[in-house]
C-alpha cells in the first residue's frame, strides 16, 4: 500500500495545457475521489497516474518513488476501465489470471491467486464463463478481479459503473466501498457524478479545466465549499444562486438584499467586500423553506412547476424578478401552480460568493 | 397510412416488377452460366460444329481426371540378364507400347505418362489420360499452398505497421493499396520487363548487388522459376486489398484492451497474441478464404505472362478451362475443368470454414 504523490503535474497536447499544474497529496489506504464535469481533465489526469499519458512536467510518486518515466505494469497500479477492457475470447478465469499469464508464473499458483480474488468478489461460480455469457455488472467484477490478482499498491478506476444502469450501479457502489474496506488499498477513483464521489470518497479532488478547485472530505467540500463551482457542482439539485447586493457591512455580519430579497443578515465572509457590491447568494434548494402568507424574510416569488416524488417536493419558483430558483421540501407536500410564495432559509447555512466570470 | 401508400407498394406484383432487372441480369449472368456449364460438361458440344450434340455422360470427366498406375520390368536379354545401358542404367519397355492399341491393356488405351520413378529395379509410372491437366492441378494447388499464407501474412504485417497513428501514414496506405487498383493485365506486362531474361530490372538489380556475381535468370523462360516468378509478382499485386481488410479489422479491437494489456505488462508479441490475433479470428476467415478462391482462379497473370509455358509448368485449371474452351474450341472440355474446379473451391471453402469455426 502507498502515498501517492502530484506535484505541479501538467500534460500538454501541442500548446494546449490539458492539466494545469496539479497539487494532490494521496494517504495510504485513501479512498480519492477525482470528480468534474467532462472535459475536465480527470481522466487524462488518471491516466497520467497509470502510465498510460505521458507527463509533460511535474514529478508523479508512488510509495515515495518517482514513477514519471516508469512503464504501467511497473507503477505497482491496476486499472479498471468504464468498458470493462475485458478480453473476450478468454473465459473469467483466464482473464483475471491474465497479468500473471503474461509473467509466467505456474498454473497452480493463478489459480489458488484467481480464486482467492474470486471469493472477495463472490464470483467463484462465474470463473469458467466467457464474458459474453456476464451481465453488465458481473463483466465489471471480472475487470475488478483481474485488477485485485495484480495485488497492486494502488487501484485506479475510471468511471467504472457509468457503463451500468441505475440499480446495479448502486449495487457496485456498495460493493466498491466494501472492497476498499476489505482490502485498505489506496484508490484513486474518476467520475462525473457527484452521487459516486460524495458516498464512496475519503477524499474529493474536484477538476475543471485541468485545474484543482478544491480538495476535501466529501463534507467539508459540501458545507465549505471553495467557490462558486464547487457549491454548483455538488449537492442535487444543485445550489442556487441569487443575486444580492452587500447593504451594510460591520465587524461580525453583512446585510445582504434585493428586489427579491428581503434583507438578510449574515455572518461576514473571508471575502473582501464593498458597500453596495453585487454578490451572489448560494442557497442549497434543501435549506429553502416555503412559508405560506406574508411572513417576514427571505426569497419571494410564484410556483412555476412542481415535482412530487412521494418522500419529497421539488419546486421550481420563478422570483419576482423572472430568475428561477429550486426549492426541495423533504415531505409531501401540495402546491398550487401560481401560488405566490415566500422561501425563508437560514443565513448560517447561506454562501456567499463574489460575482465574476466563473468562479 | 392505407391511403397514403400508393398501389405501388401494395401489390405483390410491383415488388416482382422492382426486382425483375437486377433478378434478370443475375440469372443471365450468373445462374444460366452455371447450369450451361454442368450441362455442357455431360455433353460433348464443340463451340462451333455442324455434328448434333450428344449426351455422353461423365466420359469428359473421365478423359480428365482416370490416372492409372503402370509397372514395369526392366528389359532382359534372351539369356535372362538385365539389358544394360552403356551408362549402366537399366531399359524399360516404351509406355507407348501399353497405351496404343495393346489389346491386353485396355484399361491404359490413349493415356499418357504424367510422371515415373525406380522402384528397386522396376519403373513405375502414373499415367494419366490427361496430363496437362494433372500439372495444371499440381501447379494450382501450389500456388495456393505458397500464396494463401504468404500473401496473408504479408498483409497482416503491412496492416499493422500502417496501423499506427503517424504523420503520413495515409500515404504508406495509398502506396501499398496502388497495385490492387491498376489492371491485372498492365500488372503482368510491366512485371514481364521485371522479369526479362536479358535486361530486366530484376536481372540488373541482382548482378548490381552481387557486383556481377549472378548471372542472368530467364526468369518466366525458366520451368524452374516460372512458376515461382508467377507467385513472387501475385502476392505483390494482391497484397493491398487484403492489408486493407486485416486494417479494418484491427480497428474493431477496442483501444482499451490494448491499454489494459499495457498495463498488466505485456509485451508486443504478447500482445498480438493474446489481444490482437483473437480479435482478428472472424478477419482471418475472410481473408483466407478470399485469398484461396482467388488464387484458385489464377489466369490473367498465366495468360499475359507465360501462357502456361515453360513446358506446362505454368498451367493453371483455369487456364486449361479457357484454353480447352475457347482455344480448342472444346466447350465441352472447357466446362468440365470448370465444374471440377467449382467442386474443389467448394470443398476447400467449407473445410476452411469448418476448422475456423466458432468452437462452442
Amino acid at each position: 500500500m502507498a502515498d501517492v504523490t502530484l506535484h505541479k503535474l501538467v500534460k500538454r497536447y501541442d500548446k494546449t495545457d490539458i492539466i494545469k499544474g496539479v497539487d494532490i497529496d494521496i494517504k495510504d489506504g485513501e479512498f480519492t475521489v477525482f470528480v468534474g464535469p467532462s472535459g475536465c481533465g480527470k481522466s487524462t489526469l488518471l491516466r497520467m497516474i497509470a502510465g498510460l499519458e505521458d507527463i509533460t512536467d511535474g514529478t508523479l510518486s508512488i510509495d515515495g518513488k518517482v514513477v514519471n518515466h516508469l512503464q504501467p505494469k511497473d507503477r505497482s497500479i491496476a486499472m479498471v476501465f468504464q468498458s470493462y477492457a475485458i478480453f473476450p475470447h478468454m473465459t473469467v478465469r483466464e482473464n483475471m489470471a491474465f497479468g500473471l499469464t503474461i509473467a509466467g508464473i505456474s498454473k497452480q499458483e493463478k489459480d489458488q491467486q484467481v480464486n482467492e480474488a474470486a471469493k472477495v468478489l463472490q464470483m467463484e461460480h462465474l470463473l469458467e464463463r466467457r464474458p459474453s455469457q456476464l451481465s453488465g455488472g458481473q463483466r465489471q467484477r471480472v475487470a475488478i478481479g483481474r485488477a485485485i490478482v495484480r495485488n497492486p499498491k494502488v487501484f485506479l478506476f475510471d468511471e467504472p459503473l457509468s457503463n451500468l444502469d441505475a440499480a446495479l450501479r448502486m449495487d457496485m457502489r456498495m460493493e466498491i466501498a466494501k472492497l476498499h474496506k476489505k482490502l485498505g488499498a489506496t484508490m484513486i477513483y474518476v467520475t462525473h457524478d457527484q452521487v459516486e464521489a460524495m458516498t464512496l470518497a475519503d477524499k474529493i479532488v474536484v477538476l475543471k479545466g485541468g485545474e484543482v478547485q478544491q480538495i476535501g472530505s466529501p463534507m467539508e467540500l459540501f458545507h465549505h465549499p471553495a467557490n462558486r463551482f464547487v457549491a454548483g457542482f455538488l449537492g442535487s439539485p444543485s445550489m442556487n444562486f441569487v443575486e444580492a447586493e452587500v447593504l451594510a457591512i460591520d465587524a461580525q455580519t453583512i446585510t445582504l438584499g434585493s428586489s427579491v430579497l428581503d434583507p438578510v443578515v449574515l455572518p461576514k465572509p473571508e471575502l473582501a467586500l464593498q458597500l453596495g457590491q453585487t454578490v451572489e447568494l448560494g442557497i442549497r434548494p434543501q435549506y429553502l423553506q416555503p412559508q405560506h402568507g406574508d411572513v417576514k424574510g427571505s426569497l419571494h416569488g410564484q410556483v412555476s412547476l412542481t415535482e412530487r416524488l412521494g418522500t419529497e417536493t421539488i419546486l421550481d419558483v420563478s422570483l419576482t424578478d423572472g430568475k428561477k430558483v429550486i426549492a426541495a421540501i423533504g415531505q409531501d407536500q401540495l402546491f398550487q401552480i401560481g401560488e405566490n410564495i415566500r422561501l425563508h432559509f437560514d443565513p448560517e447555512r447561506a454562501h456567499v460568493f463574489v460575482k465574476s466570470g466563473d468562479a | 397510412m392505407q391511403k397514403n401508400s400508393s398501389s405501388l407498394t401494395q401489390h405483390n406484383r410491383s415488388g416482382w416488377l422492382f426486382a425483375l432487372p437486377g433478378f434478370g441480369l443475375m440469372m443471365l449472368f450468373i445462374v444460366v452460366p452455371f447450369v450451361f456449364a454442368i450441362v455442357f460438361s455431360m455433353t460433348n458440344q464443340r463451340l462451333i460444329s455442324p455434328n448434333p450434340t450428344q449426351f455422353v455422360g461423365f466420359e469428359n470427366y473421365r478423359q480428365l481426371l482416370s490416372v492409372n498406375l503402370l509397372v514395369l520390368d526392366p528389359v532382359s536379354t534372351e539369356t535372362g540378364e538385365l539389358k544394360q545401358n552403356t551408362d549402366g542404367t537399366l531399359t524399360y519397355p516404351r509406355i507407348r507400347t501399353f497405351t496404343r492399341n495393346n489389346p491386353n491393356y485396355p484399361h491404359l488405351q490413349g493415356m499418357k505418362e504424367w510422371f515415373s520413378w525406380q522402384w528397386q529395379d522396376k519403373q513405375v509410372a502414373i499415367l494419366a489420360s490427361d496430363p496437362v491437366f494433372m500439372k495444371a492441378v499440381v501447379n494450382t494447388f501450389l500456388f495456393v499452398m505458397v500464396v494463401a499464407p504468404l500473401q496473408g501474412a504479408f498483409a497482416l504485417a503491412l496492416a499493422l505497421l500502417i496501423n499506427q497513428r503517424l504523420k503520413g501514414i495515409n500515404v504508406y496506405r495509398a502506396i501499398y493499396f496502388m497495385p490492387v487498383v491498376v489492371s491485372i493485365v498492365v500488372v503482368s506486362i510491366l512485371w514481364r520487363f521485371i522479369y526479362d531474361g536479358q535486361n530486366g530490372l530484376l536481372n540488373n538489380l541482382l548482378h548490381s548487388v552481387s557486383f556481377g556475381h549472378l548471372a542472368p535468370v530467364d526468369w518466366l523462360g525458366n520451368p524452374d522459376t516460372a512458376l515461382g516468378s508467377i507467385m513472387a509478382m501475385s502476392i505483390w499485386q494482391a497484397v493491398g486489398f487484403h492489408m486493407v481488410i486485416w486494417l479494418s479489422g484491427l480497428q474493431t479491437i477496442s483501444p482499451t484492451l490494448y491499454e489494459a494489456a499495457k498495463i498488466e505488462g505485456a509485451s508486443g508479441w504478447q500482445t498480438f497474441r493474446y489481444v490482437t490475433w483473437p480479435g482478428l479470428k472472424n478477419t482471418a476467415v475472410l481473408v483466407l478464404i478470399v485469398i484461396t478462391m482467388q488464387a484458385f482462379a489464377l489466369f490473367a497473370q498465366i495468360d499475359v505472362m507465360t501462357n502456361g509455358g515453360p513446358l506446362d509448368s505454368t498451367q493453371t485449371i483455369v487456364f486449361q478451362a479457357v484454353e480447352r474452351g475457347y482455344g480448342k474450341q472444346d466447350i465441352s472440355g472447357g466446362s468440365a475443368i470448370s465444374v471440377v474446379l467449382f467442386v474443389i473451391v467448394l470443398s476447400i471453402s467449407l473445410l476452411q470454414r469448418h476448422f475456423t469455426r466458432e468452437k462452442k
